[in-house]
């Protein structure tokens, strides 16, 4: 083959991308190592000192202690162990290869999930003479967890136990006895001895019995195509491009599916709709680009678009929240948790965020869940993440591009964890049966109609929110009088007054008042099923847990409220001097000085307390009920 | 289906470093590409000029000139970069070499140190660049196997080994304090077979050193080096005309040239497919001691 010949077939060829995890006795380094000198790509004056350093240093006697040519800082190559990811390159005719070589020691879980995130492929080390151990069964986890779909169970030191089948095939049946717990697609086995190199590039003629390819010649053929997702279309806006008054091109790379020119595309989060006007690339304009292509968009339409928004088809849109459900791996010594706050990196946009719930975390030894307050470094768990706007995302398992995101420390701006959104739905409800057990909801005789015409009206909620000395109690108290003079079965819940009993064991930071506002929603929905128009006056801050409360309820019986008057009005109602005490710190996290207050967007009725009296906020609450037929109009 | 949406293995290096060099753009104030007007730069040259076409590129290169390097050098980094319409911001210690800087009395570790390494911080404080796009890549040497895309420097430029950042999928965190500033690796995925592979793809330009052709020689333990530059001869040393050509380009006095017949970029690759040396040898300043690139990366130096 002349050069031109083997330029062409060196530059078509493929990449894939694989990490290799074991610890520190697998052989793993000898694996890399054998990989790189066997298909002869180590150069040289690096095979002249890897002679030198492994008469020297070698822990393989005479022979060439292959370990060493991977390993790489000073202190770890002094200490013999490796201590954080490193990246390996090599290739053949068919494929180049990335390797991150991920230790197997304390910091693991870090290391693996930082080398598995951009991997399709992984390679777990299993020494023949020990079999499956709890650290096999955690690097698989990981593996999986992070959403890498191949797996490659390298059984090496088979030199050790004689080159023995029933050894490889115990092993074999062990790991796929526990890998039924993980969700991989793919499972190859190849017994091998990285050291003596069978079945490492050439077959072994000492294991006559394996009828599978060498590990090189998996690697190189292994179909890993399925990995990225071509179907949901995404391209995250990175920079914008304005050249002159009549050119702006949005610059990204796309991050799944096929962005198409002439397309329609709904641009997030504003909703516009658009054309694809042209696909722009150095080598000329574009039919069409997949991921990973780097392009920039040209649009028909003169819009305002700007980096973090998304260019999305009308009808494939992602998930677009304020709040997700992630599984979160924690890399930093200090734990994380719903006190501190973060920033969120997903695609390319930054915003604020706050942990308001762990459902549990992994026992990675036992691959069983826990209840957990925090994750420590190198725990692995599932949080709710409440974001200061919302995200346009899809779940992790389906789209790896827009599922993932990193935290940043707020204070110190270190990358400290690694999220994977979930698909709310699906492991909402998994973990509802799990938790329920064998609870079932019983079905109430009684229908609401019977109620509504033994009572003369029907059940609602006056969700009541706003900032403290707003008015909240004051008008629930005042209606809740007007309606029973009426004959209207009614009663308030009081934010105050839950805080004495059923919430008495509540603090104010957001997960708490979070948990009170998801207990008012279930009393007031216990009082509606009994036919009691309920009237709940409770700050609730944030707008997710309204939400929360609104379903809780029955959105058809849900009326959200307004009380809204402007700080310094409630201040001046303030008789016992709250927002002075807030201010000065003695209240922590009062809401509207040291805490945020989100106001509704879509309120069912704003009483503008400001200029409204008492009695004329009830009148306008009256006729909302009226106008509603909760009550009758004669009411 | 996955043949039609599949992307070579270049075209999928090239797209990671741009989605990189855009990043960086986003992220920071005011990003420099260092330009070394070696192979590696020429690469990299090229991806930001893809990253932002149809537009220009939106950052300076900066040279950190030793004053040392080949004349050959000098002709093609002015001409490439007045070709390109690319701002070139030159910067050397001038005071160190007022001092009369050079490798012959302070030796080579020494004078790179000051040259090199103090030239870089110099020139970065001096723009006021608070990130520099650089072109090592993590298959150059073992110690760069682990260097992040995103390397954090403290305030004196110093990176520790200890303190780096993960980076996990395309996700690089690009917050920094005033005052912090980073070095960023677009190509740290890249072989030096990538980097000859796509010049030839993409027909870039790079400076005739890289190509075979009789020179003026002297053989010194070994190595070729060129008289060219400002080389001295020692006793018993004769200069003769060798077939040769430069792997690396660094400062005339410290870099070697390889005997090669290989005029072309074919012929170029044709030789590192079959290549025994990997390209660092040529660079003298690698064999003051063991693990010597780690001790100079700690101290601030590429």
């Amino acid at each position: 083959m002349d050069v031109a010949e083997l330029i062409t077939r060196y530059e078509d060829k493929d990449l894939l991308r694989l990490l290799t995890a074991g610890s520190v006795d697998d052989g793993k380094s000898t694996l890399i190592g054998r990989l790189l000198y066997d298909s002869k790509l180590v150069f040289e004056d690096h095979l002249q000192s890897l002679e030198k350093d492994s008469k020297r240093v070698g822990s393989a006697g005479d022979g060439i202690d292959y370990a060493l040519l991977t390993d790489g800082l000073k202190a770890e190559r002094e200490q013999g162990i490796t201590i954080d990811v490193a990246y390996r390159y090599f290739a053949t005719p068919r494929r180049k290869f990335i390797i991150a070589d991920c230790p197997g020691h304390e910091q693991y879980t870090r290391n693996m999930a930082t080398g598995a995130s951009t991997a399709d492929l992984a390679i777990i080390l299993v020494d023949a003479s020990q079999g499956v151990l709890a650290q096999t069964r955690r690097h698989s986890f990981i593996t999986s967890l992070l959403g890498i779909s191949h797996i490659v169970v390298a059984i090496n030191k088979m030199d050790l136990v004689g080159y023995d089948e029933a050894v490889f095939e115990k092993i074999r049946t062990d790991y796929l006895d526990f890998a039924q717990r993980l969700e991989v697609k793919d499972i190859h086995f190849v017994p091998i001895s990285a050291l003596a190199g069978d079945n490492v590039v050439e077959r072994s003629e000492n294991m006559a019995w394996y009828r599978g390819a060498p590990l090189l010649t998996h690697l190189e053929t292994v179909n890993v195509g399925s990995t990225r997702n071509f179907i949901d279309m995404r391209f995250p806006v990175q920079y914008v491009m304005r050249q002159s008054a009549d050119f702006r091109g949005y610059c990204g790379s796309v991050a799944s599916g096929v962005l198409r020119k002439g397309a329609d595309v709904v641009l997030l989060p504003s909703r516009r709709t658009t054309k694809v006007k042209r696909i722009a690339s150095y080598d000329g304009d574009l039919e069409e680009a997949f991921p990973p292509m780097a392009v920039t968009v040209e649009l028909e339409d003169q819009v305002d678009l700007s980096r973090g928004d998304m260019i999305v088809r009308p009808d494939n849109l992602p998930t677009v929240a304020a709040d997700l459900e992630s599984i979160i791996v924690w890399m930093n010594d200090k734990p994380l948790s719903p006190e501190r706050p973060y920033l969120l990196k997903h695609g390319t946009t930054t915003v604020r965020a706050e942990i308001t719930r762990f459902a549990y975390k992994f026992d990675i030894n036992e691959l069983s869940r826990k209840p957990a307050v925090k994750l420590e470094l190198n725990e692995i768990g599932r949080a709710s993440v409440r974001l200061s706007k919302p995200l346009a995302f899809d779940p992790y398992a389906r789209n790896r591009a827009t599922g993932a995101f990193i935290l940043i420390d707020a204070t110190d701006n270190v990358t400290v964890g690694a999220g994977m959104i979930l698909d709310r739905r699906t492991f909402d409800d998994a973990d509802e049966e799990q938790k329920k057990g064998p609870v079932r909801e019983r079905k109430s005789q009684v229908t609401p109609a019977e109620r509504a015409d033994r009572l003369g009206h029907r059940a609602a909620t006056l969700w009541l929110t706003g900032l403290p000395r707003a008015g909240k109690s004051t008008i629930s108290f005042a209606l809740e009088r007007a309606l029973f003079d009426a004959g209207v079965h009614a009663t308030v819940i009081d934010g105050e007054n839950l805080r004495l009993g059923l919430s008495r064991d509540l603090g104010f930071a957001a997960l708490e008042r979070s948990e009170n506002v998801r207990r008012a929603a279930h009393v007031a929905r216990t009082l509606n099923d009994a036919g009691v128009v309920c009237l709940v006056a409770l700050v609730s801050p944030y707008a997710i847990d309204r939400d929360e409360a609104k379903e809780t309820i029955g959105p058809d019986r849900f009326f959200e409220v307004h009380v809204d008057a402007p700080v310094d009005v409630c201040e001046q109602r303030d008789t016992e001097d709250l927002y002075r005490r807030a201010r000065e710190g003695q209240i922590p996290r009062f809401t509207g000085v040291s805490a945020p207050y989100e106001a509704p967007t879509e309120a069912a009725h704003t009483l503008d307390t400001a200029q409204l009296s008492v009695d004329e906020s009830v009148q306008q609450l009256l006729d909302m009920l009226r106008q509603a037929h909760v009550i009758t109009p004669d009411t | 289906m996955t043949k039609r949406f599949s992307l070579s293995h270049l075209d999928q290096l090239e797209a990671e470093s741009i989605h990189i060099i855009r990043e960086v753009v986003a992220e920071f104030e005011n990003p420099v590409m260092l330009y070394s007007v070696g192979k590696d730069s020429s690469v990299m040259v090229r991806l930001a000029e893809k990253a932002f076409s149809p537009g220009k590129i939106p950052f300076p290169l900066l040279h950190v000139d030793t004053s040392y390097k080949f004349p050959e050098m000098y002709e093609f980094r002015d001409r490439y970069c007045k070709e390109l319409g690319v701002t070139l911001d030159v910067y050397r210690n001038e005071e160190a070499l007022a001092d009369g800087a050079n490798p012959w009395d302070l030796g080579t570790s020494r004078c790179c140190g000051l040259l090199k390494t103090q030239g870089l911080l110099q020139g970065l404080a001096r723009g006021k660049y608070d990130a520099a796009f650089g072109g090592a890549r993590r298959d150059e040497e073992k110690s760069r196997a682990k260097e992040r895309v995103y390397s954090f420097r403290d305030k004196h430029g110093q990176w520790d080994p200890k303190n780096q950042r993960p980076e996990l999928w395309n996700l690089y965190n690009g917050r920094h304090h005033p005052g912090e500033t980073i070095r960023v690796f677009p190509i740290s995925n890249w072989t030096e077979l990538d980097v000859w592979l796509y010049i030839h793809r993409e027909n870039i330009p790079i400076v005739p050193m890289y190509f075979a052709k009789e020179r003026e020689m002297v053989v010194r333990h070994e190595q070729l080096i060129p008289l060219e530059g400002s080389t001295r001869l020692q006793i018993g040393e004769k200069p003769q005309k060798i077939m040769c050509r430069f792997r690396t380009l660094g400062c005339s006095p410290c870099t070697g040239a390889v005997r090669s017949d290989a005029d072309t970029v074919e012929k170029i690759i044709g030789e590192i497919m079959t290549a025994k040396h990997s390209e660092r040898i040529t660079r003298i300043i690698d064999h003051d001691q063991d693990g010597s690139m780690e001790l100079k990366k700690r101290e601030g130096y590429f």
